[in-house]
């Protein structure tokens, strides 16, 4: 039937808005009448603003107000009113709330003008005068003063010891004991965060805001200004990659609001690249991993213990080594994770928080064990494989892990691998070949939606939640065309709109299932109700059918066992003399059926790369990664999903690294020349595998989420190929090409390469 | 971004008379770096001199047999010059290396001369500077100085000059040819920019009221024996390193003379003509190019997050050689 698209490589719905321009972006809204606010950012990373002279920037004409601490308008008094979807634990950040400085970039002063140009002029002639203290923001620095940080929502604290770990660990016939430093990442979604207000007549407030949920900015503005939710409308129909920076509110959303109530009227505040290393990172974060095991590769001990970084007013904590316990079976297990705070702002959420540096921790260590016992890295991996989670003690809800390794394995050719470190060479370079397996979560989140059926058989869905490139307009469309057999042109999907049934943030790979869930469910009212007209229809083929009995494809509806026999639903609709039919839903997880089960998405990545051993420069040839991950509702939007992913392994492993000045304590490589991602110079051969993985567990639809499992695990590929090429162990990201040589010179003989 | 004047001169004289007039004005052609520097605030000038009009975007031959690259000519349309191609590839790879397409094809020739330090603090006017900022102190040398300087450099300033270009055109001893008030001057390349001493604000020994006309090549091209090699972070969209231009004149597997320059290592491209002249009459071969990379590299000094430098460039400096005098083929 031509309207099963569940399952599809359907092109992206938005696709053409998007690469036409037509997509309208948070900081594109021009309304009459517009002013633009520029943000002015401290310097320092502790103290107090001595005095801030603005007199310079007022004297221009055509510059409206500089907002600070001192004249910024009064906002809700308590922390609570801040808190949003995805606070932590601690007082949010507010900004302008007095004098004193938390974090360098802290913004300090909001020039607005008449235009662009101008406030940004102004805004370079605000003099500060800074009261600095010392600040500490080296993580390593800091190891004495780390603690247990406070439980945070949705993120359970490490489970307390299992076995006894440590008598386990030193008697232990292998051991591995390794510390892995990884270092703070800023998101950098190509979009920076923007928010225009428009001042409407009445004084209401439209506000186009970048996030990755319109009902947390909504809500968050209407407690902050103490706004009712009428007078809001919160806007975000295209995002421009979020990763994770937007799931919290971000301060130009306060600052935008607050101008635009200050002046009465419409403001725009978009910040600079420069800016966006001052919202929150993911947190540098230091681990240790130790490992017993006996001579035949069973894991007899298993040690990880993460401390982060986190800021003087949060407590940010992500679950680092909670994948530590159930990837693998052991019975001596031991997790711990504690954060101390700095001079920093909060760090926040990005892809695949903690298990990123978690995974890329301990399959390094598994890859430096392996080599340890003389036994292959996959077979270590299969002789300690779980077949159930041991550290909730629960069966898995499905787990195709195994045939990750076999699928990825064999398109990989890893039976053609050479144990040795340096055995495998193409020319002058050394190949190293290196594999990692990753964990993720998977979780269904309470959401709504609403349906419209029109008599014209035309169809809109709508949700409250977000698409930030990863195809959510899509796969929506395509779930709702399905349940009511139409055709998908006949399909509109509307999000990003506080006006629109609620539905979570949108991260933690948590939107197919929840939105998707409610689209289901919405699309199944209007079936019901189409079932309940059709079957009344006079010589109705349907008369005497169940409703389980009748499909819905082609824009009909019909039996399952004769489809030849079918009514349209244009005609149904006019039978019923119905103009439409409107439905709303909730959709609630069975959250009783899915707390006895493990839920995850699981991956095997294998990676070769190429290495010049004299100037430590790598390649990554390729990157093949078999991903289980339940049902895949669009294997072309999938695809991307899990490559976006990878091509940022790739970046973790070698690249990426916001470098923080300690002397200034500020993030001193702020921009995308000197933030190193991915060029596409990089990136070479990707493959994807879908393992097929059937999960009756997880929600109806059987999805586990795509969004963040192709980046973990990525990163230890990558330095386990590294390894296997050059017998370096760099365990400290990113693996520039410094430490490698430097490694290499170490790791042999001081002389160059002979001579071709 | 400051308030500026515009305006669009449409000959040389026009260019250098308003130039004159203004101290702190600007030409602007291409832009790919003096936008950036005025969206940080790093430049301010109160008057921005369009060039681009100006007739100066031609190649072509010299009298000498050389070849003379207009100043407005653009890095793309010169790496892709079919003369430029066949008789200077080495200029041609140094700058297919650098920035990207879209960068190479708004920036010009002479700009790359002029373009600015990389530096972190140079960019960041949070933080002090002497090189935008005199008397305010370096903060990289006991900063982040990965990117810095281990050859030449003062207390302070530890700045590199970033381009790839001008590494090839020190190894290819070009001339740079500018205009000014006190009327025409031709610069040898290796004279045209600065090491930082006591005055690292400035950048080369062009006047303020000097504009860069052409940058005339010589005759010799080493299209033979000639390697760009440039070591960075990423594969594209990375400042060198270490980069290194390296051409040779070989009799069999005897060298006659030899051209070296690096990138990536001082405040500008780096020669040493005393470790050039150790490879006269010398065979190709890897002991004698370490030879010279030591000689180059002698009296380097790292500072901290850079040190790794001064062993990356010995190795650099022996790679190129030997794909310069093909022993063996770059990789």
């Amino acid at each position: 039937m031509t309207t099963n698209y569940i399952g599809q490589p359907i092109s992206r719905v938005d696709g053409r808005a998007k690469v036409t321009g037509q997509a309208k972006y948070a900081g594109e809204y021009n309304v009459p009448n517009l002013a633009y606010g520029v943000v002015v950012s401290s310097a320092i990373a502790k103290g107090r603003i001595a005095e801030i002279d603005a007199s310079a920037a007022l004297g221009l004409k055509g510059v409206l107000q500089v907002f600070t601490h001192k004249n910024a308008p009064p906002t809700a008094k308590s922390d609570q009113s801040y808190w949003d979807e995805v606070a932590v634990p601690g007082s949010p950040f507010r900004p302008f709330k007095d004098d004193k400085l938390l974090f360098s970039g802290q913004p300090i002063a909001l020039v607005v003008a008449e235009s662009f140009e101008l406030a940004r002029y102004a805004a370079s002639l605000v003099q500060v005068e800074y009261e600095p203290e010392a600040h500490a923001t080296d993580l390593n620095q800091q190891r004495d003063k780390a603690y247990k940080p406070k439980p945070r929502e949705g993120v359970a604290p490490p489970p307390p010891p299992r076995g006894n770990p440590d008598k386990a660990f030193a008697n232990s016939a292998v051991q591995i004991d390794a510390e892995y430093s990884v270092p703070a990442e800023h998101h950098n979604p190509m979009e920076p965060f923007a928010t225009t207000v428009i001042w409407e007549a009445d004084g209401r407030l439209t506000v186009y805001d970048k996030t990755q949920g319109t009902p947390n900015s909504h809500q968050y503005v209407c407690n902050v200004f103490g706004l009712s939710p009428d007078d809001v409308h919160l806007l975000s129909p295209y995002v421009g990659g979020g990763f994770g920076s937007g799931l919290r509110p971000k301060y130009q959303l306060f600052l935008a609001v607050m101008a635009a109530r200050g002046l009465k009227r419409s403001v725009r505040v978009t910040l600079t690249r420069q800016q966006m290393f001052t919202i929150g990172h993911r947190p540098r974060t230091l681990q240790r991993v130790a490992l017993g095991a006996a001579k035949d590769g069973k894991l007899e001990a298993l040690i990880h213990e993460a401390l982060a970084e986190t800021s003087q007013f949060e407590e940010y904590s992500e679950p680092v080594v909670q994948w530590s316990g159930e990837l693998y079976k052991c019975e001596n297990v031991k997790l711990d994770h504690a954060l101390a705070n700095l001079d920093i702002n909060t760090p926040v959420d990005m892809r695949a928080p903690g298990a990123t540096w978690g995974l890329y921790a301990l399959e390094s260590a598994m890859d430096e064990l392996a080599y340890k016992l003389n036994m292959d890295p996959l077979e270590l991996r299969l002789k300690n494989y779980a077949e159930k989670d041991f550290s909730n003690n629960k069966p898995f809800s499905s787990k195709e892990l195994k045939e990750c390794f076999r699928q990825g394995a064999e398109r990989f050719g890893w039976s053609k691998r050479t144990p040795e470190p340096r055995s495998m060479r193409d020319g002058g370079k050394l190949v190293g070949w290196g594999l990692a397996t990753g964990i993720w979560e998977t979780t269904q989140l309470p959401a709504g939606a609403k349906a419209v059926l029109t008599a014209e058989g035309k169809l809109t869905v709508g949700s409250a939640t977000a698409d930030i490139g990863t195809g959510t307009y899509t796969i929506m469309t395509q779930i709702a065309a399905e349940s009511l057999g139409l055709p998908i042109e006949d399909v509109t999907f509307t999000l990003g709109d506080s006006t629109l049934p609620r539905a979570p943030v949108e991260g933690g790979s948590f939107t197919a299932a929840s939105v998707g869930s409610a689209v289901k469910q919405v699309c199944d009212k209007i079936r019901e109700k189409l079932v309940t007209v059709a079957k009344a229809m006079p010589k109705s083929p349907l008369a005497n059918a169940k409703s389980e009995e009748i499909a819905f494809a082609d824009g009909r509806m019909m039996l399952t066992s004769g489809p030849s026999r079918y009514v349209s639903i244009k005609e149904v609709m006019r039978h019923g003399g119905l103009s439409s039919i409107a439905e709303t839903a909730d959709s609630t997880p069975d959250f009783e059926k899915q707390s006895k089960y493990s839920i995850h998405p699981h991956s095997a990545i294998f990676a070769e790369v190429k290495v010049d051993e004299d100037l430590g420069t790598i390649d990554v040839l390729r990157v093949v990664s078999a991903i289980a991950g339940g049902r895949i509702l669009n294997p072309k939007t999938a695809r991307s999903q899990i490559m976006g992913g990878i091509v940022w392994g790739i970046g973790m492993a070698l690249e990426e690294e916001s470098v923080i000045d300690q002397k200034f304590g500020r993030f001193m490589n702020h921009n995308l020349a000197e933030y190193h991602v991915p060029v596409n110079a990089d990136v070479q051969n990707i493959d994807v595998i879908f393992v097929e993985e059937h999960d009756s567990i997880v929600n109806p639809l059987g999805i586990k989420g795509l969004g963040e499992i192709g980046i973990v695990g990525t990163g230890a590929a990558i330095g386990n190929a590294i390894f296997h090429a050059t017998g370096v162990r760099v365990r400290d990201l990113p693996i520039t090409l410094d430490k490698v040589f430097a490694g290499a010179a170490a790791a042999r003989p001081v002389k160059l390469a002979p001579a071709a | 971004m400051n308030n500026f004047s515009y305006t669009r001169a449409t000959d040389i004289t026009s260019a250098v008379n308003e130039a004159s007039r203004e101290a702190t004005a600007k030409f602007i052609a291409g832009g790919t770096n003096l936008i950036d520097l005025m969206k940080e605030n790093v430049a301010r000038p109160t008057r921005l001199i369009d060039i681009n009009r100006v007739p100066l975007n031609r190649i072509e031959e010299t009298k000498d047999g050389g070849l003379r690259l207009g100043a407005l000519v653009t890095n793309a349309d010169t790496a892709y010059n079919d003369q430029v191609e066949k008789r200077y590839p080495l200029l041609s790879r140094a700058i297919l290396s650098g920035a990207s397409a879209q960068l190479r094809n708004m920036a010009t020739d002479g700009g790359n001369l002029l373009q600015r330090t990389r530096c972190y603090y140079f960019y960041d006017v949070a933080t002090p500077c002497n090189k935008r900022e005199p008397g305010t102190g370096c903060s990289a040398i006991e900063g982040f100085n990965r990117m810095h300087a281990v050859l030449g450099t003062s207390d302070q300033c530890i700045a590199v000059h970033p381009s790839d270009m001008c590494v090839a055109l020190a190894a290819l001893e070009a001339v740079v040819r500018v205009t000014g008030k006190n009327g025409d001057r031709a610069i040898p390349f290796s004279d045209f920019h600065r090491l930082p001493g006591d005055t690292p604000q400035i950048d080369t020994n062009l006047e303020a009221d000097e504009i860069i006309t052409s940058i005339d090549l010589p005759p010799k091209g080493f299209a033979d024996h000639h390697a760009y090699l440039k070591v960075r972070d990423r594969h594209s969209y990375a400042f060198a390193l270490v980069s290194v231009a390296a051409a040779l004149e070989m009799d069999g597997n005897k060298i006659k003379g030899t051209r070296l320059a690096l990138g990536g290592v001082a405040h500008k491209p780096w020669r040493s003509k005393e470790a050039e002249e150790l490879l006269n009459g010398k065979a190709a071969n890897s002991d004698n190019f370490q030879a010279v990379a030591e000689t180059v590299m002698h009296g380097a000094k790292g500072f901290g997050h850079n040190t790794f430098k001064i062993d990356l460039a010995k190795r650099a400096i022996v790679r190129a050689l030997k794909h310069a005098a093909q022993m063996e083929a770059p990789r």
